[in-house]
Parts: C-alpha cells; sequence; structure tokens
C-alpha cells in the first residue's frame, strides 16, 4: 500500500477538538455568525445565529419572523369559508392539509358529517399533495447536498401532479378544493385515468432517486451518522411527523387516530432505526410509496354518492336547484351574503401532514365569523430540535440537518 | 379524550386548581388558576399526557379575564388528548413559563417558541422562560398585534374609480 | 495518436505548396482586407470586383450594423442572472418555472446566483413581511447596475389575499420594473412577465426606472 493510501485510510470524521489540543487558545475562541436570512441554503427566509468553534457548531440560535403575514388575525376577520383561502397559504407546500385541518375543526364544531365520497376524494388530494411535498424537499435537500440533477427530477414529476390538481379544481397550487362538508366539486372525467397513469409511473421514478441518491457517496457521507437525535429529546421538544419516526417512534395520527376514513386504508409506517440525517431522509422516501399505495386503495375503492355535505346551512346547494326550490335560494342567499354559522365552542382538530401534526384551533362565538383561528404548525415546533441536533457538528452537517428538517417558513411565522 | 367522568375524577385530583371542566364534542377541557399551572401539567404528566402538542393563546375580547392560554395535551400510549385552559386579565397577564426545568418539576422544551409568540401576539408574560423577547414581529415593534383590539392595518386598495382623485392628491 | 492535416479542397484556398499557417481563414481575411480597399485579388474571389451598389447590396447582406446601445441592451437582456430568492409560496412557482417543463434555461436565464453581487434581476417571491423588507432593500443596494426587479405575485405588488398590519407592498421600498399577478402566478404568467422585462431592457433600456419613478440623482457615482 502506497503511502498517500495509507494516509488517506488513517483519516477519521472524529470532531477536530479531539485531535487537536484543547488547552489551545486558538481553538477555544468561539465566533458567532449569521446565517440568513437570505442565504442559498435555507429553506425559506429562516435567519441561524450560530456560534462556532473553528467549523463546530456549538449552539444555534433560529430567529423567524420574515415571512410573518398574520394569517391568523386576518382569518378572524372573514367569514369560515373565505378563511380557507387565507388558511392554506400558511404552508404553502401542503395547502390542502392546512385546508383539511381548519374544514375538519369546523366540521366538528358544527357537527357537519361529510360523505364517503368527500372523505375519499380528500384522502387522495391529501396524498397526491404529501407526494408533491416530499417531492419538493428531496430536490431542494438534495440541491442542497450537492445532487443538483435530483432537484429537476422531483420538478418534473410535481409538475404531474399539479397537473391532477388544476384537472380537479382548477388551480395549482392553494386551491380552496377543500370546503367545510366536503369538497367543493366532483372530479372531472379523466382524473382517475391521468391519476392512475401518475400512479403507475411514481414508484419507478421514486426508485430511480433512492437508487442515484443511494449510490451517491458523497450524500451518504454527508447524511449517515450525522446530527442524530433520539426519541426522548424529540419528544420532549414536540417533534412529531417524519423526524419522530426516523428516530424510531412509529407515531403517526392517520393510524393512531384516524380522520377522514384513514382507517379503511392498508398501509404502513416507515420508521428509523438512529435517527440521523440518513433515517430521515429513508423515512420520508419511503412515504412516498406508502402515500401512492393508499391513494390506488382509494381510487379503488370511491364510493358513490355527494362529495359535500348536504346540509344546506354549511355547504352551497347546487346551482340547479336554485331554479326550483326557493329554500336553496335563501340558504344561497345566506351562505354568500353572510356566510355559515357555527355554533360556540372551540376546537382543536390535528392531522398527519407531511411534516408532522398540523392542528387547527377554531374559537366560535356563535357569529358567521370564527373567533380565533391558530395553527399549530409542525415546522414551528420541530424547528425547535434543531440546535440539540446540530451542536457539536459540522456546519456543512448543519446545512444537511437544515435541508432533513424540512422546515417550511411560510407555516413557521404563519 | 377522557369521557366526562374521567375528566370529572381528573378534575377532583387536581383539588382547587382546577376552575371548571368543559366537554364539548368529545374533547375534554380542564380550565386551572393561572399560577398552578405548572403543578398541574406535571400531574398530568404523571398521569400518561406526556406530550405537549401546542401551547396557544386566545383573546377572548370582551369577556374579562381576556387573554387565555391553552396548553393541549396527548397520552399517546392511550391515544388521548386534553386541554388545559388558564384565564390571565390584560393589566396583569403574568403566566409562569412551563418551558425550563424548575425546582417544581421538570419542564416542556417544546414550550420555548410557542410562548415567545404568545408573548409577542397577545403580551402575555411568561416568568421564567430562559429567553422571553418578540419571535415574529420585529424586536422594536410596539403592541400586540393578535389582541382583538388591535386594528388590522393593512394599505388602502386604490380601485379605478378613486384613481383620478388619488393623483389628484399627489399633485 | 496521429495527427494528419489535409488541405479543405476546392472551397479551401490552400494550395498543397502553402505554408501550414496558410489555412483558409488567414486567406479568406486577406481577401477581406482587399474588399473593403477595393482593390484587385488573384484569381478566385470575385467579390472584390463589385463596385457602388452592387457592393452595398453584398455588404448589407453579410453584415450587421447597430448602435453599440442596441447591442448591449440586446446581451443585457438576454443573460439577465436572477438572484436565487424565494420567500412564500411564488418561490414554488419560481422553481417550478426553472423546471423541466417551463425550462426558463431557454432564455438564458437559468443562472441563479446566491450573491446579489452576481445577480441582475431580483424576482421578489412571496410575501414581504415588515421584518423583512429592510434585508431586501439592503439586498437590492448590493446589486450592481444595471439591475431590475419583477415583483412576482399579489403580495409584493400589491398586498395580497393579506390586507394587514404584517405586510408591505414591495413598491413602497423598492423600485420594480414589472409586477406579474396572480396567487401565485402560473409559470407561464411569469415567464411573461421576464419576457416583458427582456423586451423592456431590448427596447428601451432608458425607460428604466429612473425616468419612471423620476427618481433623479439616485444613479450610483463613478
Amino acid at each position: 500500500m502506497s503511502d498517500y493510501r495509507r494516509r488517506e485510510q488513517s483519516v477519521t470524521l472524529s470532531p477536530l477538538d479531539e485531535q487537536h489540543d484543547p488547552s489551545d487558545p486558538a481553538r477555544q475562541e468561539l465566533l458567532t455568525l449569521n446565517f440568513g436570512p437570505h442565504h442559498p441554503a435555507t429553506h425559506g427566509v429562516l435567519r441561524l445565529l450560530v456560534t462556532l468553534q473553528g467549523e463546530i457548531v456549538r449552539d444555534l440560535k433560529p430567529i423567524i419572523g420574515y415571512v410573518h403575514t398574520g394569517i391568523e388575525k386576518t382569518a378572524e376577520d372573514k367569514a369560515y369559508w373565505k378563511v380557507i383561502p387565507v388558511i392554506e397559504r400558511m404552508d404553502y407546500l401542503s395547502y390542502y392539509f392546512n385546508a383539511m385541518a381548519f374544514c375538519g375543526a369546523v366540521e366538528t364544531l358544527a357537527e357537519v358529517e361529510v360523505p364517503r365520497r368527500g372523505q375519499y376524494l380528500r384522502v387522495i388530494h391529501l396524498e397526491l399533495n404529501r407526494i408533491a411535498s416530499h417531492l419538493i424537499w428531496l430536490g431542494t435537500s438534495a440541491l442542497d447536498l450537492g445532487a443538483v440533477s435530483i432537484f429537476l427530477y422531483c420538478l418534473r414529476e410535481r409538475e404531474l401532479i399539479l397537473d391532477l390538481f388544476e384537472m380537479s379544481s382548477g388551480q395549482r397550487m392553494h386551491t380552496r378544493y377543500f370546503q367545510v362538508g366536503g369538497v367543493i366539486e366532483d372530479i372531472p372525467a379523466g382524473f382517475e385515468a391521468k391519476l392512475r397513469e401518475f400512479l403507475k409511473i411514481m414508484p419507478e421514478r421514486a426508485d430511480e432517486y433512492g437508487a442515484i441518491l443511494n449510490s451517491n457517496e458523497i450524500v451518504l457521507q454527508r447524511l449517515r451518522g450525522t446530527c442524530p437525535l433520539d426519541a426522548e429529546t424529540l419528544l420532549g421538544l414536540g417533534v412529531s411527523g417524519p423526524l419522530l419516526r426516523a428516530a424510531g417512534n412509529p407515531w403517526d395520527l392517520r393510524k393512531a387516530d384516524p380522520y377522514s376514513s384513514y382507517q379503511d386504508f392498508k398501509f404502513k409506517i416507515p420508521v428509523g432505526t438512529v435517527g440521523d440525517n440518513y433515517d430521515r431522509f429513508a423515512v420520508r422516501l419511503a412515504e412516498i410509496y406508502e402515500s401512492v399505495h393508499i391513494i390506488e386503495q382509494a381510487l379503488d375503492g370511491l364510493p358513490e354518492g355527494p362529495c359535500i355535505t348536504e346540509d344546506r346551512k354549511i355547504a352551497l346547494p347546487p346551482r340547479h336547484e336554485l331554479a326550483t326550490s326557493m329554500e336553496a335560494l335563501i340558504h344561497h342567499f345566506k351562505l354568500v351574503t353572510e356566510g355559515m354559522r357555527v355554533p360556540p365552542g372551540e376546537v382543536y382538530f390535528p392531522i398527519e401532514s407531511p411534516r408532522g401534526e398540523l392542528a387547527c384551533y377554531v374559537r366560535s362565538d356563535g357569529s358567521s365569523k370564527p373567533a380565533r383561528v391558530h395553527m399549530r404548525d409542525p415546522s414551528f415546533v420541530n424547528l425547535q430540535a434543531l440546535g440539540p441536533m446540530v451542536r457539536g457538528s459540522y456546519i456543512a452537517d448543519m446545512i444537511a440537518t437544515t435541508a432533513m428538517l424540512d422546515p417550511i417558513l411560510g407555516g413557521v411565522d404563519r | 379524550m377522557p369521557d366526562a367522568t374521567g375528566l370529572e375524577l381528573l378534575a377532583a385530583e387536581l383539588g382547587d386548581a382546577a376552575l371548571e371542566t368543559v366537554y364539548f364534542r368529545n374533547r375534554a377541557t380542564l380550565v386551572v388558576e393561572a399560577s398552578r399551572i405548572r403543578a398541574v401539567l406535571a400531574t398530568l404528566r404523571t398521569k400518561g399526557y406526556t406530550f405537549l402538542a401546542s401551547v396557544h393563546g386566545v383573546d377572548h375580547y370582551p369577556e374579562e379575564p381576556r387573554l387565555s392560554v391553552i396548553y393541549e395535551l396527548l397520552d399517546m400510549s392511550r391515544v388521548d388528548r386534553i386541554t388545559v385552559k388558564l384565564r390571565v386579565p390584560v393589566d396583569e397577564p403574568t403566566v409562569p413559563s412551563v418551558t425550563a426545568d424548575a425546582p417544581d418539576g421538570s419542564g416542556w422544551p417544546t414550550a420555548d417558541h410557542q410562548e415567545r409568540e404568545i408573548y409577542d401576539m397577545f403580551g402575555v408574560v411568561f416568568e421564567g422562560h430562559p429567553d422571553l423577547r418578540r419571535i415574529l414581529m420585529p424586536e422594536d415593534y410596539e403592541g400586540h398585534p393578535q389582541r382583538r383590539d388591535f386594528p388590522l392595518g393593512g394599505e388602502p386598495v386604490l380601485f379605478t374609480r378613486d384613481e383620478a382623485k388619488w393623483l389628484e392628491s399627489r399633485e | 495518436m496521429e495527427v494528419k492535416r489535409e488541405p479543405l479542397g476546392p472551397a479551401g484556398q490552400g494550395s498543397p505548396n502553402a505554408p501550414l499557417a496558410d489555412g483558409p481563414l488567414r486567406v479568406q481575411r486577406l481577401n477581406a482586407e482587399q474588399l473593403l480597399r477595393g482593390g484587385e485579388i488573384e484569381g478566385r474571389n470575385q467579390s472584390a470586383h463589385l463596385k457602388g451598389t452592387e457592393l452595398e447590396q453584398y455588404v448589407q447582406e453579410r453584415v450587421l450594423t447597430t448602435t453599440l446601445d442596441s447591442a448591449v441592451a440586446w446581451a443585457r437582456s438576454n443573460s439577465f442572472f436572477p438572484l436565487a430568492f424565494g420567500l412564500a409560496c411564488c418561490a414554488m412557482e419560481t422553481f417550478q418555472t426553472a423546471g423541466p417543463r417551463m425550462d426558463i434555461a431557454r432564455f438564458g436565464f437559468e443562472a441563479f446566483r446566491a450573491s446579489p453581487r452576481q445577480a441582475d434581476l431580483i424576482i421578489l417571491a412571496g410575501r414581504v413581511s415588515i421584518k423583512m423588507a429592510p434585508i431586501i432593500r439592503r439586498l437590492y443596494d448590493q446589486m450592481l447596475e444595471p439591475k431590475w426587479a419583477i415583483s412576482m405575485g399579489a403580495c409584493c405588488s400589491s398586498m395580497g389575499v393579506f390586507n394587514n398590519y404584517a405586510l408591505v407592498p414591495s413598491d413602497k421600498f423598492m423600485p420594480i420594473d414589472v409586477h406579474v399577478p396572480g396567487c401565485p402566478p402560473r409559470p407561464e404568467a411569469l415567464m411573461h412577465g421576464v419576457l416583458k422585462l427582456r423586451k423592456l431592457v431590448q427596447d428601451d433600456p432608458d425607460m428604466g426606472w429612473r425616468e419612471r419613478y423620476e427618481a433623479v440623482g439616485t444613479e450610483e457615482s463613478p
């Protein structure tokens, strides 16, 4: 073995301070560096104040608020169905989930039953949105790690999903498809065929991406073994979703506390072992396959029936009824001008979004506008785990961990 | 959610810290005294509610006491949720913080950013919080935006019919 | 590796006896010089014998003239370097515009630079909160002249869906050249806006934001 090879193989990846004399004053000086809010590697406008010793991160403080939009206060000013477009723009990658949480909360308050077809359609769109969100996560994370071509591949798949959304609701993003009581419109002809086509190619493409990234030595070195955090600490920090599942805790609200007929579907929960960055990556990649499986089952078992509740005090009557029925006309008028009235009370409705537990708290005082809407956003709570995760590792690991954490600053700042 | 009787038993156990119980839409809420929140959460932790899912604030204008802080707890092993609520008046909005470990029990680290957000948006001061600063608004912002008497703000919308008048006023 | 040099044949003007440096290109250059002088050339290049209107027509067919300004404007407009700057939901549609279907690279704008010093187009994609506005202004100031700004989406052009205390319309703190409406604008819409900006820069680079906002005296000192 040549001298060079011997030297190369003797290099270890242990933190710098084990290799150098810790009493050396040059090694003890701490430097506080500001990352962002404009930085090519942050996901959105996240500002990190990082205290460094050499290149090792000793402390990290996230500073947020750079996309604070006052969504919750705006929502107090609008009728219930007008809140839906506002609340959708919170966590801007999982817009159906935001709408689902809010609609679920209002449906619980108003004691409205969503028909089964509406529930299945909701599940289809939610899982499609989960795949789309994971694709963007995969693309931007790979971009951060240096694997640039994956970004374009993921965007190509996301275009197909956005086409499907456009087919069902007319908009690519922020579709206002979910309404209180169900979904606003039934899926058009051709949606099912196109969706089946997509479901056929998506697992193959996900295989491709997994193969590309799993044979990329740099990505593996950057992800394996970096910044692990155990499930206990994560639970203390309130972390849920793929981060918690990567650490070994199989908590998924779709299985534990099913809503919107998730109990009808058979799917597995990918769970990691170590809780390092590679597990977080692998868990999210595996979730794409599970989502495809759920959509297949939902499509196969799609029941007939109305897609929105028949209760005319909550949902608009169909247009053809307005010509014949006086009550329908009055209901339409009241709903459009004043909005639906919801009985007073408070409800907290949690769902499983691609980032964790997304919940909506709605307090109603009996009028047609909510008195308080609060979204418990998973990224806001998960961000608190970033500090404990990266303490003691390199800056490059911090970048990889931020990518694997999948923060969406729209949800963090609301 | 503990059912109605379970909730009453829980409230009885907490003694005078629990002011009220509400059972609404199959969800249980305990209204407790503001100063005893740490003890209440510690008791609930021993009962199995180990996951603090959310801490959020509400402004009940015009009812007094106006501000309330709501804690959502989750028992993962039994898939049970319970809500703990406390109310404070606007002129004295101090609540003990549950974030940090203290002599009276271990803390809930997840409440860190969430309590800062309630401070920022409603003005509730959390005593004992390691770092109580504004989190969403700029550091030097005055006012607490999500209070009900804070104006919504915004820009006046310029419609086409007003354009001529606006141009005139600019001259 | 074997290198063989061969004369190009009848189209080329090197003969087997000519030195290697005398390739066809050099001979053509010499012929061109002769043409401009209106002189005689041995043998082949007949165009050297054109005179008057025939010569003008010959030149018009082969030479493109322009002013330096238009040439520079053309080059600038076809090579925007956008700043990699996404704030909120519109950033997702900016990704899709850079994606394979609505390929922004077709137009030459795929070089998203991270540093404002290297970028000349800032696409404000998303809602601008009051905490972020001074930072965006600082980024815009750090960009070098000439620079353009596109306000993408309803939230930064006007207040968008959220007309409240937390947002600032981008017109209030920085000059914007093109506003793209939409919530979020489709990639086609964003492309339309960028191409409109390209046309603006190509045709009338003087009608920039300084003229429109009457911002005399804001030019950078040399």
